[in-house]
């Protein structure tokens, strides 16, 4: 799993039939001391995240199985809302 | 399996059902020098780690899922399965 911010919302009304239901969020990669890491991707929302929140996924295949119908076209979904994230720093 | 340092916790409620009471770390790779080396990221606790300690991280969907006893639908791929004591390198 990685530390992502949620950036935007993503609308699309032609999609496959797993897809159907469910949010689409953009999101921007963080590192631990929340700053971005990489390029934003696209990812399921299933835990009602908003614009804003820090959050994390989950990539690749294990990522398909927050859907219903477990084979579908899904590489990343948010697993959870970050309430608060405590980092010791380097000794 | 990779080796890696716990660096921080992370504390949610809202979160994808399955992952109650699971405790989730921040984890950043090490190398055998115990230098940072590559991107740090999140991992489900199995052994009570905590940190400051070196820890065994398994970074694979179906091993990680059996080790912390869950069903297949659970979206899991990156579990801390063990806390290192000491590491022997031979350099001939």
């Amino acid at each position: 799993m990685k530390l992502g911010r949620v950036t935007g919302r993503v609308v699309s009304t032609i999609k496959i039939d797993s897809f159907e239901g469910v949010k689409l969020m953009l999101l921007q990669p963080l590192d631990e001391k929340l700053q971005n890491a990489g390029d934003p991707i696209v990812v399921f929302n299933t835990v009602q995240a908003g614009i804003g929140d820090i959050v994390y996924y989950e990539t690749s295949k294990e990522a398909n199985k927050v859907l219903e119908f477990i084979f579908n076209p899904c590489d990343a979904a948010i697993m959870g809302i970050v309430d608060d994230l405590n980092i010791k720093s380097k000794d | 399996m990779i080796i890696a340092k716990v660096i921080g916790n992370v504390v949610s409620t809202i979160k994808a059902p399955g992952y109650e009471s699971k405790k989730i770390l921040v984890v950043q790779p090490i190398d055998i020098q115990n230098n940072n080396k590559g991107k740090s990221f999140l991992a489900i606790d199995a052994v009570q780690a905590g940190i400051g300690d070196k820890v065994l991280v398994l970074e694979e969907g179906n091993s990680a899922r059996d080790i912390i006893n869950e069903p297949e639908s659970l979206t899991v791929k990156t579990v801390i399965a063990g806390i290192i004591d000491e590491v022997t390198i031979s350099l001939l």
